[in-house]
């Protein structure tokens, strides 16, 4: 009996395999697909049938892309406004998360849903506005302008995540480190920053990437010279001749940081995008 | 336990934060709601006068957005019936005990990081386009006549593009959800003499149901708010086929400069997007407690 329960679970945990495998594939193939067209001639990308495997691999495409459209720029340009709002925003929400946490007051709660709401405001209700005062601050189609914009949609988020973070360092080891005469600004940094760091860090990692694949504001007030990836690649919707292969190798550099970071950190996305609802 | 010396310090230390949000939502939102009183085109500076609710009446009794209001509730409703049935079928499986369950996983969250412009023009010329696409292939290879998605269901391809970028989240969610379940309560059930059907009736789906609102209310804010996908793919057409409420206001106040009726748009959206928002922050603020 014991036997061919082992063999009941053993043909079933295959089945499951094999079945979750091919799933799994189906959904990752057009991430896949890009990654191998990139690597193809143009002639061969529309080629039919398709080869999937057995071309000559070639790394022309990612040389042209570098050298005709400026690719490097608008990837600096990604980097600046993802790293640089995801940073700015983690420096206004550190305090702001640590005084929710730990010094809770009967309008905690109300501060708490209140920031909240202020992300369930659609883009597109404040286009107008922020593009006139853009305009006539100058700040359009610069990084600058794009670092504040991003700083603001995803501080709300930075601080929930954090907090949730934050609220779960026990608030016994903050007493015990004022009984033992620890002043605000030593609790800050000998007891509270080191527990916090990971949580920091996760916030970081997903506010990187959120900003990274932003494509409202991106695309609303930067057009040409702060233009980062999202807008670089949306140039491409109105290609000229073939452009399958040289899409792919500008699509492959533009995901791939972004989906390296971003396997690191499924279980961090859970718990940012659901707002702690989910952990 | 606080002090009051530390009340004062989390006071100040909160107010940068508020301060900015409160700028954030309060400034821009104002001038939305001034501009959308004015007739105000970019067109013609300087010839800004009153209006009225003129804009609003416009705006409302316009074609374009009957159009665009069905077409969001198609996108978003389209987009959440995928995912969520999907995602609950994906979690169910990936929960099951395999080999290689890490790689999978990795597999099926890849769509959610992959930027909105790139997957849009990916699906669209790669897959969905009826010459060089791989379906045309697919459907020459088998006899059949190619299908030109985004000519003949522009509404449909989108709503498949979106659906393939928000399936890890609610995959991953669920699953998160699932793998919280208390085993042993599973174990008592089975017991007890309740079959795998029963099972999952009565333990699985109450415990996945607040996760499962949790990602109907999210996505949703999020799928309000669409716009790379149509802007790289249809550009909101062929005619307003595609065009969804966010598309229309970008395109009145970006394209045709009309300032004062773009705004009265995103004033019809934020009002809009209300209605959904206080579901889900009742939701959050319920489990704020627990």
């Amino acid at each position: 009996m014991p036997d061919m329960a082992r063999k009941t679970t053993t043909a079933r945990k295959a089945t499951v395999t094999a079945l979750a495998w091919t799933v799994g594939f189906l959904i990752f193939f057009p991430v896949l697909w890009t990654f191998l067209t990139s690597f193809k001639t143009e002639g061969e990308a529309i080629a039919a049938p398709p080869s999937f495997l057995f071309f000559d691999w070639t790394v022309e495409n990612y040389l042209t892309v570098n050298e005709r459209s400026d690719y490097p720029r608008h990837f600096w340009n990604s980097v600046v406004i993802a790293v640089g709002s995801t940073l700015l925003g983690v420096l206004i929400a550190i305090p702001a998360a640590w005084s929710l946490a730990f010094v809770p007051g009967r309008r905690t709660r109300d501060v708490l849903m209140w920031m909240l709401s202020t992300k369930m405001m659609p883009a597109v209700g404040v286009l107008v506005p922020m593009y006139l005062i853009f305009r006539d601050t100058g700040l359009l189609d610069t990084k600058s302008g794009l670092v504040g914009v991003l700083t603001l949609v995803n501080l709300p988020i930075i601080v929930w995540m954090l907090y949730t973070y934050f609220k779960e360092i026990p608030a016994e080891i903050l007493e015990a480190a004022r009984m033992d005469g620890a002043g605000l600004r030593s609790e800050i940094i000998y007891v509270l920053a080191p527990m916090a760091v990971p949580g920091i860090a996760s916030t970081i990692l997903l506010n990187i990437i959120l900003a990274w694949n932003e494509a409202f504001w991106t695309l609303n007030l930067a057009a040409a010279k702060a233009a980062p990836l999202t807008a670089f690649i949306a140039s491409y919707s109105s290609p000229e001749g073939l452009f399958y292969a040289k899409l792919s190798a500008a699509s492959t550099m533009a995901i791939a940081p972004i989906l390296i970071l971003g396997w690191f950190s499924q279980k961090q996305l859970v718990r940012g995008l659901t707002f702690g609802a989910v952990k | 336990m606080a002090t009051q010396h530390s009340r004062t310090a989390a006071r100040l230390m909160i107010s940068p934060a508020v301060i900015l949000l409160f700028l954030w939502m309060i400034v821009p939102l104002a001038m939305t709601l001034y501009f959308s009183f004015l007739r105000y085109n970019l067109l013609m500076p300087g010839m800004e006068e009153w209006a009225g609710f003129s804009n609003y009446r416009y705006f409302l009794t316009d074609p374009a957005f009957f159009t665009a209001l069905r077409n969001t509730l198609v996108l978003v409703l389209g987009v959440l019936m995928i995912t969520v049935t999907g995602g609950i079928l994906l979690a169910l499986l990936l929960d099951q005990p395999m080999w290689g369950q890490g790689i999978v996983r990795i597999l099926v969250i890849a769509p959610f990081f992959v930027m909105p412009t790139v997957s849009a023009l990916v699906w669209t010329n790669m897959f969905m386009n009826p010459v060089n696409g791989l379906f045309a292939h697919a459907a020459k290879a088998m006899g059949l006549q190619p299908y030109d998605f985004l000519a003949q269901s522009p509404l449909l391809s989108i709503t498949l593009i979106v659906a393939w970028q928000w399936l890890p989240f609610a995959t991953l969610i669920l699953l998160t959800a699932l793998q919280s379940l208390d085993s042993e309560q599973m174990e008592a059930a089975a017991m007890d003499g309740a079959g795998p059907l029963s099972r999952f009736v009565y333990i699985t789906v109450p415990h996945l149901t607040r996760s499962i609102t949790v990602v109907i209310l999210i996505q949703t804010i999020f799928l309000l708010s669409v716009f790379a996908e149509i802007l790289v793919t249809t550009n909101g057409g062929p005619g307003t086929a595609s065009t969804t409420l966010t598309y229309l206001v970008y395109v009145q106040s970006m394209l045709q400069f009309d300032v004062g009726g773009g705004a009265a748009g995103g004033i019809v959206a934020v009002i809009l997007a209300n209605v959904v928002a206080i579901f889900l922050m009742r939701m959050i603020g319920r489990n704020l407690d627990a």
